[in-house]
């Protein structure tokens, strides 16, 4: 074998070629099936959340639910899961949608929802309503199954119910007093629709937010608003100058009352003592008249003659003498006959 | 050796195949018609799970065994009083015979088409034999606050509903409902989604609210001055009431008392009115003449007798 023109042996190559072959398939075939159990297995496992349930279905046909937690199923198809959100509460929006959900949220309205809040009220005029829906998912196999569109159809369900009684009410009792009722009604309409449509919904709340007239019908609204305050305090304006005068004139009536009792209780009590004082003296006059008459007489003259500022005394007998009055002279004059 | 493996790996592929033209899957949401060469045979098949069929040979055609939608596009449509509207409405239906839905239609774009022109037909025609009112209102429930609204409202809008909105509906989807069986279809609901003025007619409806509302507010104006006229009349007149009381009063009190008071000075008086008479004229001078005074008296006085002799009273005796 000192042949060195051979650069291999082909019986070694033939040897080798056949060890290549005995362990090639069997290493490829574990890659492969080591390949297939991982994907198996990645497809056997889901995992629900806290607020969901899945529905499971083998070759297409339900098996079963399963709720929160990590579950196997069979993998590959052979078994299909679709997870829904049972515990969770959903809400639709219609006239309007939220940008922002914060504490101060945002909002966006454009042609879309503007059609969706326009309407007819019951006395043919037309309103914008807002409205939102909350809702929970109270069947997944129903909701998932029954119905190809469920949230769209909703939302047409929505608006029909809405609009319904809407329809049933005047513009008036929708900008007033009528909300509550129209929310309930409207509540209780949807929630039936969805016991005819069967479709796994569950209705919790419908609440009313932004009710207006159209914007071009604003003004004329407000002013009716304007004239019930106007009317209001054109009320109130006279009812407080009633409340004021009167009782005021009441007062100064018994105040005058009470002034004219003043003067005839005065007015007695001064003659009753005016009266007295008169009897008295007519008394003590009987006893001595004509002594009592000159007293009185004399005290009188005694204390008016000093009093009067200007005096005259004057003969009788003195007769052609033009007196003269000196007016303004201070001391008393005697004329001479 | 490889030969062996080689018609091995053949016949295991012709195998699977093979059972993957024999086997299929009818989902919960589908419902499967079996056409044999192009033509339908057996039954429709729908209960969900796996299911056989003869491979190379039968075709399976799946249809939605779900309530599928049909939104109608909106209508201008009349009603019976002549005033235009939008209407929009939708239904869901369902194929409830697929066999015969795949004969008659074919698919879903065909049954879509033919929803259009049906229900489409049945709207217009119920709605052009109705007043809008019936078409808005579902009752014949009173406004609340209709009072101050009913004789400012033009009379028409208040009138009553025969039939009403769902009742309208109703009618509709039973129209329909009589013609769709033979496509093979089931019509749970038809619901009118949206009615709407149009253009012209919203524009109109809009002035006669603003008028509306302006009649409203001039009667509550009008009312509030009224009734704050009609207090301030009553407020006059309470005033006159009490103050002429109030005079009456005073002035019978006052009387009283002044006769009162007559009657005691003439009672007193009485007794001797000469002597009252000196005595107040005696008090009057005291009290009138004062500095300013002028006294004019004659030598002739009484008092002044004194004057002209000490003994005046017993000579003017003699006299």
């Amino acid at each position: 074998m000192t042949d060195d023109r051979v650069a291999f042996d082909p019986e070694d190559v033939l040897r080798m070629a056949r060890k290549l072959r005995s362990k090639l398939p069997r290493s490829l075939g574990l890659l492969i099936l080591a390949a297939l159990i991982g994907l198996g297995l990645i497809s056997a496992y889901y995992q629900v959340e806290p607020d969901e349930v899945a529905i499971v279905t083998r070759f297409g046909k339900f098996v079963s639910t399963a709720g929160p937690g990590p579950h196997g199923k069979l993998p590959f198809g052979i078994e299909r899961v679709q997870k829904v959100p049972v515990e969770r509460q959903l809400k639709q929006e219609f006239g309007f949608r939220t940008t922002r959900a914060e504490i101060q949220s945002s909002y966006s309205k454009d042609e879309r929802t503007s059609a969706e809040s326009t309407m007819l009220t019951g006395d043919l005029n037309v309103a914008t309503v807002e409205w939102i829906v909350q809702y929970k998912i109270s069947d997944p196999y129903k909701y998932l199954f029954k119905l190809r569109d469920v949230e769209e159809t909703f939302r047409l369900m929505a608006e029909a119910s809405m609009r319904t009684v809407v329809g049933d009410h005047s513009v008036t009792e929708l900008l007033t007093v009528g909300r509550e009722s129209i929310a309930a009604k409207a509540k209780e309409l949807l929630s039936n629709l969805c016991k005819l449509y069967d479709n796994g919904i569950s209705v919790q709340q419908l609440v009313l937010q932004d009710v207006d007239p159209p914007e071009s019908v604003k003004p004329s609204f407000n002013d009716v608003n304007q004239a019930i305050q106007e009317r209001e305090r054109a009320i109130n304006d006279a009812w407080a100058e009633y409340n004021q005068e009167i009782p005021r004139a009441r007062g100064q009536a018994e105040q005058a009352i009470q002034a004219a009792e003043g003067y005839a209780v005065d007015r007695v009590n001064r003659a009753k003592g005016d009266a007295q004082r008169f009897i008295a003296l007519e008394e003590e006059y009987r006893k001595a008249p004509e002594v009592t008459r000159q007293r009185i007489y004399l005290e009188t003259l005694a204390a008016v003659l000093p009093a009067a500022g200007k005096k005259l005394v004057f003969d009788e007998r003195a007769k052609g003498i033009l007196p003269l009055f000196p007016l303004g002279a201070p001391e008393k004059q005697e004329l001479k006959p | 050796m490889s030969a062996r493996i080689g018609w091995l790996l053949v016949i295991v592929a012709a195998l699977l195949i093979t059972l993957d033209g024999a086997l299929y899957t009818v989902s919960e949401q589908q419902q499967v018609v079996i056409t044999q060469f192009g033509e339908p045979i057996g039954q429709a098949v729908t209960s969900p799970g796996l299911h056989f069929k003869l491979p190379f040979a039968q075709e399976i055609n799946v249809f939605d065994k779900r309530w599928l939608e049909w939104n109608g596009n909106p209508n201008q449509v009349p009603t019976r009083d002549k005033k235009y509207i939008w209407v929009d409405t939708y239904a869901r239906w369902r194929i409830a015979n697929p066999l015969l839905f795949f004969q008659r239609l074919r698919d879903e774009r065909g049954a879509q088409s033919r929803l259009d022109d049906i229900i489409d037909g049945e709207t217009r025609n119920v709605i052009a034999n109705h007043n809008l009112i019936e078409i808005v209102r579902t009752s014949n429930r009173p406004f609340e606050q209709a009072e101050e609204i009913e004789d400012v409202m033009e009379v028409e809008e208040m009138r009553q509903v025969g039939l009403g909105r769902d009742k309208i509906t109703r009618l509709i989807l039973q129209r329909a409902s009589e013609i769709v069986p033979d496509y093979g279809i089931e019509l749970v609901d038809v619901q009118v989604q949206r009615v709407n003025y149009i253009e012209s007619v919203q524009a109109k409806v809009f002035e006669r609210m603003i008028s509306e509302r302006k009649r409203i507010a001039d009667r509550h104006r009008s009312e509030g001055q009224g009734k704050s006229a009609e207090i301030r009349g009553k407020k006059e007149r309470e005033l006159k009431v009490i103050q002429s009381e109030a005079y009456r009063k005073t002035q019978e009190i006052m009387g009283r008392g002044d006769a009162e008071a007559t009657a005691i000075y003439a009672d007193a008086y009485n007794r001797n009115g000469e002597l009252y008479e000196f005595a107040k004229s005696m008090e009057t001078y005291r009290t009138g003449i004062d500095k300013d005074s002028w006294l004019v008296l004659s030598t002739n006085a009484r008092l002044f007798r004194y004057l002209q002799s000490p003994n005046a009273a017993a000579e003017s005796s003699k006299r």
